[in-house]
């Protein structure tokens, strides 16, 4: 006797459960619901409909013909209403009343939608079905959209409209695309690749509430402010079980319906499939698991031996032109090794992460032609510890000898590509080294190779050793750490010329070889970022020394000395009263003045920092960045105020320079000094900037030292006025900000740019007005006292996030 | 046996950072990876005893902030030419909650 078989949901997983069934000629009868109003269809081949790359007929799975030729009962556009396990009946939305003997769940999953205030407005939609599909393929060039969710299906509804012309807008809460399924890096690839379509992504954006007008959607708006104007909002943000039936039905019911291995849920007569289960705690999404699923479910119908087994999963997203592929675990760990390959070039990103000699993840981007073989080693385990040294570079250099680069470069032929931003071929390079160009510098100037972005360096200077042999000795240039192979010089040109604007950004284009650098470099970095593009690139605490994430210096002990900024080095009593009273309230255990005319208190506890700083603050005072690669002091003399001596307001200057510098970051510290004649009583001639008050004006020196080297100031240039000084001082420090080495004082950088090209670029003045500028749209961002910003938004974050002594002693 | 508790949310501690938990015995530096992945050690560097809580995180090592020495967060041990060891604590994280192992954290410090 023929079986009763009733599925609910006509989705990806029964229809493969289905034609399981039929190819097997399984004895049975089988009623088919769904609430769409159609047959089943491939759900994921939605984005390419959407993308105009597929029609929605293309993508029908099965047609009435097969629903005829199989003797289904199609009831669709219809919902079930109820079901009566005791009598083994399905109540569908008309009254009718069907028995079944095994009845199959595949109601699938429901869009997640944020409850954010206008989540019900109008033009408010998910990204589920070919409904909501059918509605953003109707907008076009006129309208404006924007896509809450930066993973899969939120990028593949943006890559879709945006090949329709439509202005898109990714709205994605987390700090990178796709983070589930991609590393920082990655999904800085996957960023770029969008933008150059045109859609605007904004990552670590929080969406405060959906705007409306008349009932319809206007724009979003986000916790900073932004308005994003939108004709239609799409929420992509993750999917749902759709347990609501089952639960009613009275099965075991928990993120998803009960599964055990065979697909059957709690009641022995009714089965579940697809993104509607739960299985061994996990959910699922992706299609390769609900194919399984369909399959053992099939199986257990015909009374066959069959066991769902989860398998490793691996995502691609269907977005033409963005090649990305994950699988596996990618998280660090114990005794988890990386291998990472970047070509900067081919925009190439490859990680591997190995444990006991298998790969257990990869995230590859912009080359996944060799992910099957990846994504077969991670499945089978296979042992890879003889292939170790060359496996990133995929199949086809396994086995044979290793390769060597040298060899390489000189297999490739004449007129193979070296420099790709000028297009000069090996044969142009040869052809120059005949002519007598024989070192790196020589090529460059003669050929233009190399001279641009400057990453094919290391090929120009293979050929060069290929064709001169034993003549030619490679250059060391000294790359900032192990991380990279470029020069600190190397990478600033790279953050300018490229536009590199993240850490992630960076790494990726200057191929660095660990996953998130190391404390050399990435302090050099985020110095770098902040001054090349201090309104897009935001601070990173994480990649600063603690004296500047702390905002204090730290001591031997661990303890900490405040020191708040005294203008000029001008005290008053009020201030004077202050410090002592912090001093006496948090027990420093001592107060000294400094070298830069200000008072350092030592031995803070660190927990103690806000709220001494709260202290100084309410007295009028902020932080000195007694710690910091930036302005530290001006120091002065009393000048006209006082001394029969002095020729200017030297005093007066010293306060207007601080107030215009401070908050300031530079490669590495900055002190300054005025005196108000040539008796020099503050020194200024050993600062690293320092003017010297003359009757005619001011005398402006630079590259002055009193640490390990002592230097005295070279005379920059000489002005009439205070105005003059403080562009000249403003353009100088931007100067110095946006081409110095990180760690490099004034006098060193100095040394390696001349003084005359300095004086070159200050003394021009539409040069000087433009690094004023430049300086001054940098301080509108950085000139801000940190230790009452920390006081307010971080103060927490001075003390433990836990305390276990109380908790013992209880 | 083992006795996890609960310290504090993942998203208490920052991406490449650290934070430290007081026990009877002193503080414990417990630090989160890009990759979130969680480690417990002795704040305490095996050089001049920096804090390492507060130095820089990278991969899955930290910088001491005194000397720039390189320690393991999954071993505790020194990296590079210079030696030395800090203890490790059991640390995982469970529906974005960090936890910590008591029993582990009382013993090793007692004994």
């Amino acid at each position: 006797m023929s079986q009763n078989i009733i599925v609910i949901g006509a989705g990806m997983a029964t229809g493969r459960a289905l034609e399981h069934l039929f190819d097997s000629d399984a004895d049975v009868n089988v009623t088919l619901f769904n609430a769409e109003p159609r047959g089943n269809y491939n759900r994921i081949m939605l984005s390419p409909v959407l993308a105009g790359d597929k029609t929605y007929q293309e993508i029908v799975t099965h047609d009435s013909d097969w629903y005829a030729a199989n003797g289904v009962t199609c009831r669709f556009g219809e919902r079930v209403k109820g079901i009566d396990r005791t009598a083994k009946t399905v109540t569908a939305e008309n009254g009718d009343v069907l028995p079944y003997d095994k009845l199959i769940f595949g109601t699938g999953s429901n869009p997640f939608m944020i409850p954010l205030p206008g989540h019900d407005l109008e033009g408010v939609i998910a990204y589920r079905d070919l409904e909501d599909t059918e509605r953003m393929m109707g907008l076009g060039a006129d309208n404006k959209v924007v896509v809450i969710g930066g993973g899969l299906l939120g990028l593949e509804a943006a890559a879709g409209m945006a090949a329709r012309g439509v202005d898109v807008t990714v709205v994605h809460i987390m700090g990178h695309l796709m983070e589930r399924q991609l590393d920082e890096a990655a999904g800085y690839l996957l960023r770029k690749a969008l933008v150059d379509k045109g859609i605007k992504v904004m990552c670590q954006a929080n969406s405060s509430e959906i705007l409306g007008t008349n009932g319809r959607v206007r724009a979003l708006l986000l916790d900073d402010g932004t308005e994003l104007p939108c004709d239609l909002l799409v929420m992509a943000v993750g999917i749902r079980p759709n347990v609501a039936l089952a639960k009613e039905a009275g099965l075991a019911v928990g993120r998803g319906i009960h599964v055990d291995d065979q697909m059957v849920t709690s009641d022995a007569d009714i089965l579940a499939v697809g993104e509607c289960v739960e299985h061994e705690g996990a959910i699922f999404g992706l299609v390769a698991p609900l194919y399984d699923q369909a399959k053992v479910a099939a199986q257990t119908i015909m009374g066959q031996e069959a066991a769902f087994v989860q398998k490793e999963l691996s995502t691609k997203l269907k977005v033409t032109g963005c090649d990305l592929f994950s699988a596996g675990d990618f998280a660090d760990g114990e005794g988890r090794e990386d291998i990472v390959f970047r070509d900067p070039g081919r925009g190439v990103y490859r990680r591997l992460v190995i444990e006991n000699d298998v790969v257990i993840g990869a995230v590859m981007y912009g080359d996944t032609a060799d992910s099957n073989w990846f994504f077969g080693l991670i499945r089978d385990k296979t042992d890879i510890s003889d292939m170790r040294e060359t496996l990133i570079f995929g199949p086809a250099y396994q086995g044979g000898a290793p390769l060597d680069p040298l060899a390489a470069v000189a297999a490739l032929p004449r007129d193979a590509e070296i420099c790709g931003c000028n297009g000069i071929c090996k044969g142009t390079i040869e052809d120059a080294i005949a002519g007598g160009a024989t070192d790196l510098g020589a090529v460059r100037s003669v050929t233009k190779a190399s001279g641009s972005c400057g990453t094919c360096t290391g090929l120009v200077e293979q050929v060069l050793a290929v064709t001169l042999g034993d003549a030619f000795v490679m250059p060391t240039a000294q790359p900032i750490c192990g991380c990279c192979d470029l020069s600190h010089e190397d990478v600033r040109r790279m953050i300018k010329s490229q536009e590199l604007k993240s850490m992630a950004a960076v790494w990726q284009e200057c191929a660095w070889k660990t996953v998130d650098g190391c404390h050399v470099c990435r302090p050099a970095l985020n110095y770098y970022l902040i001054a090349d593009w201090p309104l897009e690139y935001l601070d990173d605490p994480q990649s600063r020394f603690i004296n500047e994430r702390k905002h204090a210096n730290i001591q031997k002990d661990g303890t900490f000395s405040v020191v708040p900024r005294m203008w000029g080095g001008i005290t008053t009593p009020d201030e004077l009263r202050a410090i002592a009273d912090a001093a006496d309230k948090f027990n420093v255990p001592t107060v000294k003045v400094t070298g830069g005319q200000r008072i350092d208190l030592l031995g803070v506890k660190g927990e103690d920092l806000p709220a001494i700083w709260s202290d100084l603050n309410n007295a009028g005072m902020v932080s000195g960045h007694a710690y910091s690669k930036g302005l530290r002091t001006v120091k002065t003399c009393v000048g006209t105020d006082h001394c029969r001596f002095g020729t200017q307001d030297s005093t007066g200057l010293g306060i207007k320079l601080e107030k215009a510098l401070w908050g300031a970051w530079t490669p590495h510290k900055l002190k300054l000094g005025v005196s108000g004649c040539p008796r020099n009583c503050a020194e200024a001639t050993c600062k690293d900037i320092g003017i010297v008050c003359v009757d005619s004006g001011y005398q402006i020196g630079i590259g002055g030292a009193a640490g390990m080297d002592v230097r005295e100031v070279e005379r920059l240039i000489d002005v009439p006025t205070e105005e003059e000084t403080i562009a000249v001082i403003k353009a100088m420090s931007q100067l110095y900000r946006e081409n110095a080495k990180y760690l490099d004082r004034i006098y060193k950088w100095m040394n390696k740019v001349g003084l005359e090209w300095i004086r070159e670029r200050i003394s021009d003045p539409e040069e000087r007005a433009a690094l004023v500028a430049r300086f001054d749209l940098s301080q509108t961002v950085y000139q801000k006292d940190p230790w009452a910003e920390h006081v307010i938004k971080r103060a927490e974050t001075y003390q433990p996030v836990a305390n276990l002594t109380l908790e013992a002693a209880e | 046996m083992s006795d996890w508790i609960d310290i504090a949310a993942l998203s208490d501690i920052p991406l490449r950072g650290a934070r430290v938990v007081k026990t009877r015995a002193g503080c414990v530096a417990v630090f989160r990876t890009a990759s979130d992945q969680v480690f417990a050690l002795d704040n305490t560097c095996p050089h001049k005893a920096g804090p390492l809580a507060e130095g820089i995180v990278h991969g899955s090592a930290v910088t001491c902030p005194l000397h720039n020495w390189v320690i393991s967060l999954e071993t505790g041990h020194v990296q590079g030419a210079d030696e030395g060891e800090v203890a490790t604590y059991p640390a995982r994280v469970e529906a974005g909650r960090i936890l910590l192992d008591a029993t582990r954290l009382r013993s090793e410090r007692a004994a």
